[in-house]
C-alpha cells in the first residue's frame, strides 16, 4: 500500500515553500512521525513527520525544489522491505537521475554535455547537421545568443590585429550564461570583485511582503520621545526579585509590551485591519515582537498579549528568541497578529520609519536609550529618552488617532502605576 | 531504336565497374565497355587502378617493405636475419597474381549482377548510342537510355624524356621490371613518384627524384610534408625539388638527365627513368564531334556537381571529369549518377575525401590543410600528438610521424586531419566518419579509444586541440 508525503498547508501568508533537506533517501526504512523532510516557508523551517510506518519509495521533489501546500513530494511505500530491489526500482522511475540520458535522436559526446551542463533540450535548439543531427556548433550558438550580450571586459575570442587565424585559448562554456545587469547597475568589470548570490527563499519572501506593504498602504510615521527614567527604575529597584521569583530577566520589552496592548484597548482602531472593503477590528491584543535571526527578520507573536503579565511576555519572548535561533518557530508562531512592536534600539538606532507588518494597520518602533537633557518642571535635567516611532496605515488611522495612541503608550511607560491601577 | 541497355558504361575501371554494379542493383539493363589489354594479352576490366596503379603498387610496396625489414629493420627485435635473398621476378609474379585475383573477381561480379561485359573501345554517338569496337575490329552500335563516361586518365608524357622501352618508361612500367635498377631516376616527386621510388629504393636502387615545383607535396598540409621530405631523405630518397628536366640522352650507359635547378644547369645519369608528372584524362575519340560533348580547358568532360554532361542523358565520372583523381572519388561518383538515373537524390561529399600516400610511413590526409584555412580566414584551433608518444607506436618501433587535427574555432567542428605514420591509410578513415558526421574535436575526444592501438593518436589529437591531451607534456597548443 503506498502513502502520499504531502506538504503541509501553509498559512495565509504563505503560498510556497523550498524543500530544504530529505531526512532519508529511497529505500530508507522510516517510522511515523520520524522527521522526513523539512520545508522552508519565507518565515520557517516547517519539518515534515512520516505519516505512517514503511520504506521511503520515491521522492518527488529534491531538495531545493519549490512546493506548494498539499503537494505530493515523496510516496511510502508501507509493507515493503527496505531490501536491495528498490534502489533498482527508483533508478528506473527517475530517469534524470541515470547516468545517460535518453534522446529521440542520435547525439554526439560533446552535445550531450553541453545539454545536460546548460539543461537545455535538442528540440529547443535548431539543428544544422548532417541529417538533422544537432552540432556541439549549434549548442554553442544556441548558447551564445539565448544569453545577454556580454559586458566589456568579459572574455572573447579575440585576433590580434593583422592575423588571419590564431591559436586561442579553449572555449569557456561552463558557466550559464550571465544575467543581463539591471539598470543603473555598474558595468561588471574584469578587475572589480563582486558576488552574485541568489536570495534565500525567506529573504526573497521578505523582499516582497516589504514592498507590498509600501505600495498597499498609505504608511506615515509620526514620532515621539518617552523618558525612560521611571521604567529604569523599577527594573534597577525589582529586577533582581523578578528575575528570582520567575526564572527570567525584566527586559524594557514586556513594558512596551503592555503598554502598547493598553493603548490599544483605548485605540481599537489601531487594532484593526483592512480586509478587502471592511475593517476588521480584532477583539484581542495579539502583539508580534520582531526579531533578528540568521535567516532574517521574523515576528513572533504574543497572544492576548493583554492578559500577559510581564513575567508571561518576557518569558514567551525568550522562547521564541531560541526557537528562531535553533529554526524552531513553527507556522502558528508567526502567524496572526494585530500589532507589531520592533526595536532598531539594540542595533544602536537613534530613530526610524519602520515599515508595517500587513495586513496590520500599525507598527511600534523603539530606539536606543540615551542620556539627553531635557526640561522637566521648568530645569534642565539628564533623562534617558528613548525616541518613538509609530508608522500607521493613513486608510483606517487618522493622524490625530495616532499621535494620541503614541502619546497613551509614552503616557503609561513613563508613569507604570497607571498601568496597575487601570488609568 | 529500340534499347539494348537502360545503361552503359564505358570504362570498367573502379569508377566504371562500380557505377555499372550499382546500375544493376538498381534494376537497370547495363552493359560496360573497356579496352584494356591485361598483360597475359587478355581483355581484363579493372582499368588502371587494379591493373597498372592502385594494386600492383600495393602489392609492390608491401612485398619490398618486407625485404627492407629483413634487411635491415627487425635487428633491435632481436632478429637477425642473414643473407636475405631477392627474388624481384616473384615478387612481380606475385604482383601479377593479385592483379588477376581481382580483375578476375571484377569480372565474376559483372556476371554475377548481369552486367554485360564488353571488351572493347567504346566511343559516344549522338542519341545516347555507343559505337563499340572490338579487339578483333568487329564494331557495333548500342543504344541506351543513359550513358555513364567513365574513361579515366593516362600518364603525362613530356617532350624531355619520351618513353623508351626498359630505359624509359611510366608509371605502369615501372611496376614489370623482373630486376633491379643499380641507379634509378624519377621525374616527378608526387605520390605515384614517391612510391614507385620507395619500392625500388628498398629493393636496392639509388633513387634520385627530380621535382620542377620548389614545394614538396604542395597540396598537403606543410607541417606534415616538412616531417615527411625529412623522412623519406633519411630513407635515402634524394628529393630535389625545384628541378626542371630539360632533356634526356639514352644511351648504353644509361639515361642523361639533363635538368635545371636555381638557375644552374645539372647532369644525372641513371639506369632507367621514370616519368610520373602526372596523368591527364583520356578523352580523345571518347565522343564523335558531332555530339557536342563539352570538354573543359584542362582536357577533362566537363560536369555539373552532379557530374552530368551538358548532353542530356550522359553523364562522366572519375579521372576523366574534375576533382581529385582518386579512385574512391570516382567510384562515389558512379553511385551517385547510377542513383540519381534511378531518381533518387543522390550527392557527393567532396570535402571529406580523403587522400593516402602508401609511402612508409603512410601520409593520408581528409579536409582542409592548416594553409588553405588561413588563406581563406577562417579561425582554427590546433592539435597535434605525435607518434613517439604513443605505446602501440613504441611496442611497435614505429615511431616516426604524427596525427594533426584541424578545428573550427568557433565551432569546434573537425575541418581537417592530417596524419604521417605508419598504417596512416588505415587511421584516416576514422576521421572521414568523424567529419562526415560534422563532429567537432571535442566528440572525438570524447569517444572512448581502444588501448593500445595507433588510432589512439588521433583522440589524444583531439585532447591537443584544448590542450589537455594526456600523453603528452609540453602541450603543442597552436601551429608548432
Amino acid at each position: 500500500m503506498t502513502t502520499e508525503v504531502k506538504v503541509p498547508a501553509l498559512p495565509e501568508s504563505v503560498s510556497d515553500g523550498v524543500v530544504v533537506v530529505w531526512h532519508k533517501q529511497p529505500g530508507d526504512a522510516i517510522e511515523r512521525d520520524e522527521a522526513l523532510v523539512d520545508i522552508e516557508t519565507d518565515k520557517v523551517v516547517l519539518e515534515v513527520p512520516a505519516p505512517v510506518d514503511g520504506v521511503l519509495e520515491k521522492i518527488l521533489s529534491a531538495e531545493g525544489e519549490q512546493v506548494t501546500a498539499a503537494q505530493v513530494i515523496g510516496v511510502i511505500r508501507s509493507n515493503g522491505t527496505a531490501a536491495a530491489p528498490l534502489p533498482a526500482a527508483a533508478a528506473d522511475q527517475q530517469p534524470e537521475e541515470a547516468v545517460r540520458q535518453e534522446y529521440d535522436q542520435p547525439l554526439g559526446p560533446a552535445v550531450r554535455k553541453l545539454l545536460a551542463e546548460h539543461r537545455l533540450q535538442p528540440g529547443q535548439i535548431p539543428a544544422t547537421g548532417k541529417g538533422g543531427r544537432l552540432t556541439k556548433g549549434d549548442v554553442l550558438a544556441y548558447l551564445a545568443q539565448s544569453s545577454a550580450p556580454a559586458a566589456a571586459g568579459e572574455e572573447a575570442a579575440e585576433e590580434p590585429a593583422g592575423e588571419a587565424a590564431v591559436e586561442l585559448r579553449p572555449p569557456v562554456t561552463r558557466a550559464p550564461p550571465p544575467v543581463a545587469p539591471t539598470p543603473g547597475m555598474p558595468e561588471i568589470q574584469e578587475d572589480r570583485p563582486q558576488k552574485r548570490v541568489p536570495m534565500s527563499r525567506l529573504r526573497a519572501r521578505v523582499a516582497e511582503r516589504l514592498l507590498q506593504a509600501s505600495l498597499g498602504t498609505a504608511m506615515l510615521t509620526t514620532f515621539n520621545e518617552v523618558d525612560m527614567l521611571p521604567v529604569r527604575q523599577l527594573r534597577e529597584r525589582h529586577g533582581k526579585a523578578f528575575a528570582e521569583t520567575h526564572g527570567v530577566r525584566l527586559g524594557y520589552m514586556s513594558f512596551f509590551v503592555r503598554a502598547a496592548a493598553e493603548a490599544l484597548k483605548r485605540h481599537p482602531d489601531i487594532n484593526a485591519s483592512i480586509d478587502g472593503e471592511d475593517i476588521v477590528y480584532h477583539g484581542f491584543c495579539d502583539i508580534g515582537v520582531a526579531i533578528s535571526t540568521e535567516r532574517g527578520l521574523v515576528v513572533p507573536i504574543l497572544r492576548n498579549a493583554e492578559y500577559m503579565s510581564l513575567a508571561e511576555i518576557e518569558t514567551e519572548i525568550l522562547e521564541f528568541v531560541e526557537k528562531g535561533k535553533t529554526g524552531k518557530l513553527a507556522m502558528d508562531d508567526i502567524t496572526g497578529g494585530t500589532f507589531t512592536i520592533t526595536n532598531g534600539g539594540v542595533f544602536g538606532s537613534m530613530l526610524s520609519t519602520p515599515i508595517l507588518n500587513p495586513p496590520q494597520s500599525a507598527i511600534l518602533g523603539m530606539h536606543s536609550i540615551t542620556e539627553r537633557p531635557v526640561v522637566v518642571d521648568g530645569e534642565i535635567v539628564i533623562r534617558p529618552i528613548m525616541y518613538l516611532a509609530l508608522t500607521y496605515d493613513h486608510r483606517i488611522v487618522d493622524g490625530k488617532n495616532a499621535v494620541t495612541f503614541l502619546r497613551t503608550i509614552i503616557e503609561l511607560l513613563e508613569e507604570p502605576a497607571s498601568m496597575l491601577l487601570d488609568l | 531504336m529500340k534499347q539494348d541497355f537502360d545503361v552503359i558504361v564505358i570504362g570498367a575501371g573502379p569508377a566504371g565497374y562500380v557505377a555499372a554494379i550499382r546500375c544493376s542493383q538498381l534494376g537497370m539493363k547495363t552493359a560496360c565497355v573497356d579496352d584494356w589489354i591485361g598483360k597475359d594479352g587478355k581483355p581484363v576490366p579493372g582499368g588502371t587502378c587494379l591493373n597498372a596503379g592502385c594494386i600492383p603498387s600495393k602489392a609492390l610496396l608491401e612485398s619490398s617493405e618486407l625485404y627492407e625489414r629483413m634487411h635491415s629493420g627487425i635487428a633491435s627485435h632481436g632478429i637477425a636475419a642473414r643473407e636475405v635473398e631477392l627474388d624481384v621476378a616473384t615478387m612481380i609474379a606475385n604482383k601479377d597474381l593479385t592483379v588477376r585475383d581481382l580483375t578476375r573477381g571484377i569480372e565474376a561480379l559483372f556476371r554475377y549482377n548481369d552486367i554485360e561485359w564488353l571488351p572493347g573501345s567504346g566511343q559516344l554517338l549522338p542519341e545516347r548510342r555507343v559505337r563499340v569496337t572490338g579487339h578483333a575490329g568487329e564494331s557495333r552500335m548500342l543504344a541506351c537510355e543513359h550513358v555513364i563516361i567513365a574513361c579515366g586518365s593516362s600518364p603525362v608524357e613530356i617532350g624531355a624524356a619520351p618513353l623508351q622501352e626498359g630505359r624509359i618508361v611510366d608509371s605502369a612500367g615501372a611496376l614489370d621490371w623482373t630486376d633491379v635498377p643499380p641507379r634509378l631516376g624519377i621525374i616527378g616527386a608526387g605520390v605515384i613518384g614517391l612510391e614507385l621510388g620507395s619500392v625500388w629504393r628498398r629493393l636496392g636502387a639509388e633513387v634520385t627524384l627530380l621535382e620542377a615545383q620548389d614545394q614538396f607535396l604542395s597540396m598537403a598540409d606543410r607541417q606534415i610534408t616538412r616531417s615527411a621530405l625529412q623522412l623519406f631523405q633519411k630513407q635515402g630518397l634524394d628529393i630535389r625539388m625545384g628541378a626542371l628536366v630539360k632533356s634526356t640522352q639514352v644511351s648504353d650507359a644509361g639515361v642523361e638527365i639533363s635538368y635545371r635547378s636555381r638557375d644552374d644547369d645539372h647532369l644525372l645519369t641513371v639506369d632507367r627513368l621514370i616519368v610520373s608528372v602526372g596523368r591527364r584524362p583520356c578523352t580523345e575519340n571518347i565522343a564523335a564531334a558531332e555530339t557536342g560533348l563539352l570538354l573543359d580547358e584542362g582536357g577533362f568532360i566537363h560536369v555539373d556537381d552532379y557530374c552530368a554532361t551538358n548532353l542530356p542523358g550522359v553523364y562522366a565520372v572519375g579521372d576523366v571529369v574534375r576533382g581529385p583523381m582518386l579512385a574512391h572519388k570516382g567510384s562515389e561518383e558512379g553511385v551517385m549518377v547510377a542513383e540519381r538515373i534511378a531518381g533518387q537524390q543522390s550527392s557527393l561529399n567532396y570535402d571529406t575525401i580523403a587522400s593516402v600516400i602508401y609511402t612508409q610511413p603512410e601520409i593520408a590526409w581528409v579536409g582542409k590543410t592548416e594553409e588553405a584555412l588561413r588563406q581563406n580566414g577562417v579561425n582554427y584551433r590546433t592539435g597535434t600528438f605525435p607518434f613517439a608518444a604513443s605505446g602501440r607506436a613504441r611496442a611497435m618501433r614505429e615511431t616516426d610521424g604524427m596525427v594533426k587535427l584541424l578545428s573550427d574555432a568557433e565551432t569546434d567542428r573537425v575541418l581537417g586531419v592530417h596524419i604521417i605514420g605508419t598504417h596512416a591509410s588505415e587511421l584516416i578513415a576514422q576521421a572521414v566518419l568523424a567529419m562526415e558526421f560534422e563532429a567537432s574535436s571535442e566528440d572525438i575526444a570524447r569517444t572512448v579509444f581502444a588501448h593500445p592501438t595507433l588510432s589512439e593518436a588521433l583522440h589524444e589529437a583531439a585532447l591537443s586541440v584544448d590542450g589537455r591531451a594526456i600523453h603528452i607534456g609540453k602541450q603543442a597548443r597552436g601551429r608548432k
